[in-house]
């Protein structure tokens, strides 16, 4: 059920006007590869294809994305359109109003993209650099840890933990992503740490 | 899953009840379709509403929000009675022939040994009469009044035909179609499947739900079939993924266990974990524990984890309680008591309970953190949008840090699906502004903080300074990196132990799967269970392969499942004892006189002769357990319990409220409804719509346009009783709070029958909030109980009171 020739190949095959004699190689017969002939090159054809999976629920979709621009030779990628991947064996190239969707998500008007600090008692947010989070973020965990690390029960066993400081991990996010966050989370003494998956 | 996706189309019989899987998993569900048009299976739908998947099904019944327990105990009652069982797999592969110590009872809806001080059993005589050598009494002929069996029959005569349509509200006819065709599925060659999600976990006895369609599953020997099983359809694309990798408050990554603080050092936390077979010549795999615990800790530590220093065990953090949940750590938010709260794509403010509980609690923080693709809620809690969100920003003091982070379409990795495939995908977009992928974030934190411990010294600074973190780019450790150290690799050179000439690994090499691991600390693996995702041969979970031999549904060259590539958890169970297939047009394994083959990866040592060692070899005993032992705090068979609010007494015990072990913090019991509370007459349910994700596609224009703004379902009945018009506005409230949404007035929602009153049921879906694209709404959270699975702590919210009137002049007017 693979489909040797990609999606892409065939695209540009069948789009892009070549003879009549190669699409007829391909099963067309005459008629068909004349139409096929002039029709105007499919959009998709000039796009860069990338493999992902649907990010919602754990059906776990293939799915194909099409950007304009290929981010493997460094360029600047634009999301142009999604769709369910043929050769997926779950979802053989269906997807669900979520999936069909997706496009949307990354292109939210409500994306996050910039840094944002909002003070105590503020109204408002203001903008913040990285390297002034990242500042503001460690301060903060070592001043915390420091003050309440419990190094031993009233018992006097060895315990090691930090209960003033808690961490949500996100089960949206891959799992290369998760082991980091593990390390990091754990390794701190922190106990109070979940993800969606007590829900 | 213990099956996939694509295995449901070997089914004879799908019972959803606990999902919706129509509307929740559709291409999921596409397999059930597939399995009643090529194979005439029938498909069953137990649910308070009738679903869009009820409305795809061949036999629908109605059941109480919260009353599943009984349903399930009746339908075992049913089998046992009626002589519907699979009875060479009970006998063979189940521990019915196990002999449970004498004493061991049930009264009034509780177990012997009921503390109300300390809501909790004595668990101490749930466990099996031993001989000399520690093993389990067996009664092979079932006639001894303690064996397994004799104590199931007793504990499921209760739950009589009258008894489950009166508990349930589900027409006894109805009830009993259901068990008919259930119990069909007791012949070897008929196969059930049960697919459920949140609508089992939600309750305040989730896990108990779930047991209660394992031990059926026993009982029909569906276990390892294809077409059978016990199928969670879970959520999010990766919360497989993040359970398996431990990111919970007691796990340690493929399934172990966090210390506690009575077990002060390595040994003392290895005496409870070594699984010691409770019958003769069984596998009891967790007897590798030590291995696989020895080999996470050098994953984490490295040289700094060594034999003398008990493998860096004081590294870890001790719990005191069973675990920091994110109910327990919000109260103990609410209470003045954390300082520090980071959220990495998750939203607690829409997905926790009592959400005046939530705002409370993240105002008394010092500093928020959220890293999220969208903007959350959560991040924007201090902000006030009306009645939507009415909160005074100059009352809050919270700090709170906005970081944007990549989404799926612009990083790389894998994600775990419900049939535990890790699938590998790749970036196709440049992330919008700032955006950065959390790897690259959480980098940047941690090494700053290593740095001031460096710098400045502090309390036991050693796990931070010694973590391992030799990544080409510290800031940057990339997908392939970490992926290669959740697999493992040799340390140095390892030798067979059975031919110390023979090199089974080269030191560096990655390792080929779990069964070379060592505790000796010669391999180091993040997690265990992954051991073969990337190997010497490259990235298995980036297999595109999609050939099925046999057809048989598996697609085993395509990508990577844990464990080892299986795709059938306990698949030597789909052959009988003498290794032959129970259905032959259904092959999956077969004993072919020397070893085992077939079409997945044997759930079981290849050359394990049938007949001696038994299929469930992760249990110590090698059988599956109808009765639990000491597994679950709140019995070893499930009892029926009502919610912690529920319109009608419990039945079996009219004192008993919610589930008796399950903890409930004062103040938060304060404010639940009473039993059958007059002020409070209806049940209040909650669920998903196919065309959103939570509180995420609201962030998506097409999914806000086709749902835009919340709503509540009600009967006609309900309606017709207060005066409520279709699309009118009303007013819904709880003990906890209020929320005002559109009436949808349906003929999908029935008032049912329970206990000879009629009680209503109204259902909330969960998807508005106030903050994206769609239109801002009530949320509902707002209604629901601050209480969980006493088990696990997942909410419950499937079941609570509330009221409703119309309330054309609310807010939305
Ligand atoms: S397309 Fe729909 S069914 Fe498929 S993974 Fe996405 S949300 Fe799930």
């Amino acid at each position: 059920m693979n489909i040797d020739l990609s999606r892409r190949g065939f695209l540009k095959l069948a789009g892009a006007g070549v003879a009549a004699t190669s699409l007829g190689a391909m099963g067309f017969d005459a008629a068909e590869a004349a139409e096929a002939a002039h029709v105007r090159a499919f959009k998709l054809a000039t796009t860069t294809e990338t493999r992902n999976i649907c990010t919602y629920c754990s059906v776990a979709c293939g799915i194909i994305m099409y950007s304009k621009g290929d981010l493997k030779a460094g360029e600047h990628a634009e999301l142009i359109h999604i769709e369910g991947d043929a050769d997926h064996p779950t979802n053989r190239g269906t997807l669900c109003p979520k999936g069909s969707a997706l496009k949307d998500f990354v292109k939210s008007e409500t994306r996050a993209t910039q840094p944002r600090y909002r003070a105590a008692h503020s109204s408002e947010w203001q903008e913040i650099t990285w390297d002034a989070a990242f500042d503001k973020m460690a301060r903060a965990l070592k001043d915390d840890r420091d003050q309440n690390f419990i190094e031993k029960n009233e018992k006097g066993q060895t315990v090691n933990r930090w209960l003033t400081t808690g961490f949500l991990a996100a089960s949206g996010s891959t799992n290369e992503t998760g082991w980091l966050t593990y390390k990091t989370v754990r390794s701190m003494g922190i106990l109070a740490f979940d993800n969606q998956a007590r829900v | 899953m213990t099956n996939a996706w694509t295995d449901i189309k070997n089914t004879d019989l799908v019972i959803v009840m606990g999902g919706n899987a129509a509307e929740a998993h559709p291409c999921g569900f596409k397999w059930v379709t597939e399995a009643k048009a090529h194979r005439g299976a029938k498909l069953i739908v137990v649910d308070p509403r009738f679903t869009r998947t009820a409305s795809v099904a061949d036999y629908y019944a109605p059941v109480r929000p919260g009353s599943d327990i009984a349903f399930l105990m009746g339908v075992i009652r049913y089998c046992i009675e009626n002589d519907r069982v699979q009875w060479e797999y009970v006998r063979n592969y189940t521990n019915a022939a196990l002999l449970v110590q004498e004493g061991f009872g049930w009264k009034d809806g509780l177990f012997d040994g009921y503390d109300p001080e300390k809501r909790a059993y004595d668990m101490d005589g749930w466990d099996y009469q031993r001989d000399d050598e520690g093993y389990a009494l067996t009664d092979p002929t079932l006639q001894d009044p303690n064996c397994v069996w004799n104590l199931l029959k007793k504990h499921v005569d209760v739950y009589t035909p009258d008894f489950v349509a009166d508990v349930c509200g589900t027409p006894k006819d109805r009830y009993l179609k259901i068990c008919e065709m259930i119990a069909e599925c007791s012949a070897p060659d008929r196969v059930m499947t049960s697919m459920y999600a949140l609508g089992w976990t939600q309750h305040s006895k989730g896990a108990q739900n779930i047991r209660g369609m394992a031990m059926l599953q026993l009982i029909l020997g569906n276990i390892g079939m294809p077409g059978g099983g016990v199928n969670a359809l879970r959520g999010h694309s990766n919360i497989q993924g993040l359970t398996d990798i431990g990111l919970l408050s007691h796990t340690i990554p493929g399934y172990l266990s966090m210390p506690k603080d009575d077990e002060v050092d390595f040994e003392t936390f290895m005496s409870t974990k070594l699984n010691k077979p409770t019958q003769r010549g069984q596998t009891s795999f967790w007897q590798n524990y030590r291995k696989f615990m020895v080999s996470f800790q050098k994953a984490m530590w490295g040289d700094a984890a060594t034999a003398e220093n008990d493998w860096a065990y004081d590294y870890l953090p001790k719990l005191d309680v069973p675990y920091y949940d994110i109910l327990r750590f919000f109260d103990m938010m609410s209470k003045g008591q954390v300082n520090l709260y980071f959220c990495q794509g998750f939203n607690p403010l829409m997905s926790f309970p009592n959400r005046a509980k939530l705002t409370e609690a993240l105002s008394k923080l010092k500093l928020l953190v959220v890293m999220d693709p969208l903007q959350t809620e959560t991040a924007h809690f201090w902000e006030n949008h009306g009645p939507f969100n009415d909160v005074d920003p100059a009352q809050i003091a919270t700090e709170v840090l906005e970081l944007p982070t990549t989404c799926f379409a612009e990083d790389e990795g894998a994600t775990v699906n419900s049939g535990r495939w890790l699938q590998w995908h790749w970036p196709g977009a440049t992330p919008p502004g700032q955006a950065k992928p959390d790897t690259w974030i959480l980098s940047n934190v941690f090494l700053r903080v290593k740095e001031l411990y460096r710098t400045e010294g502090g309390p036991f600074p050693d796990p931070i300074l010694n973590l391992t973190w030799d990544y080409e780019d510290p800031y940057e450790p990339t997908p392939a990196e970490l992926a290669k150290e959740m697999n493992g690799r040799a340390l140095s050179t390892l030798y067979d132990p059975t031919d110390p000439a023979k090199v089974l690994v080269e030191a560096g090499q990655q390792l080929p799967n779990f069964a070379v691991m060592r505790d000796d600390g010669s391999t180091m693996s993040g997690c265990w269970i992954y051991a073969g995702s990337w190997t010497e041969d490259g990235n298995m979970m980036a297999r595109r392969d999609n050939s099925d031999p046999g057809d048989v549904g598996l697609f085993l060259n395509w990508t990577f499942a844990w464990p080892a590539n299986r795709r059938i958890l306990y698949n030597r169970a789909s052959a009988d004892l003498a290794g032959k297939p129970w259905d032959p047009a259904r092959k999956l394994l077969e004993w072919d006189g020397e070893r085992w083959t077939g079409y997945d990866v044997p759930d079981i040592s290849p050359t394990a002769k049938p007949g001696e060692v038994m299929p469930f070899i992760m249990t110590d005993e090698g059988v599956g357990r109808l009765f639990s032992r000491k597994g679950l705090k709140d019995g070893p068979f499930p009892t029926h319990m009502e919610p912690f609010e529920s319109p009608v007494p419990n039945a079996l015990n009219a004192s008993l409220r919610g589930n008796p072990v399950a903890r409930v913090f004062s103040n938060d019991l304060e404010q639940m409804a009473g039993i059958a509370d007059p002020d409070f007459p209806c049940v209040g349910t909650t669920y998903r719509l196919t065309e959103h994700f939570h509180y995420w596609t609201k962030h998506s224009r097409v999914n806000a346009v086709l749902q835009p703004e919340f709503f509540v379902e009600i009967s006609e009945e309900l309606a017709a009783e207060k005066g409520i018009r279709k699309g009118g506005q009303v007013r819904v409230w709880s003990k906890r709070g209020e929320v005002f949404a559109k009436a949808v007035v349906t003929k999908r929602i029935r008032p049912m029958l329970v206990g000879g009153k009629s009680i209503h049921v109204i259902g909330i879906p969960i998807h508005w909030g106030f903050m994206g694209a769609a239109r801002k709404g009530y949320s509902a959270n707002t209604l629901t109980p601050f209480v969980g699975d006493a088990n696990i702590d997942t909410p419950e919210f499937k079941a609570f009171l509330v009221n409703i009137e119309a309330a054309e002049k609310g807010p939305l007017a």
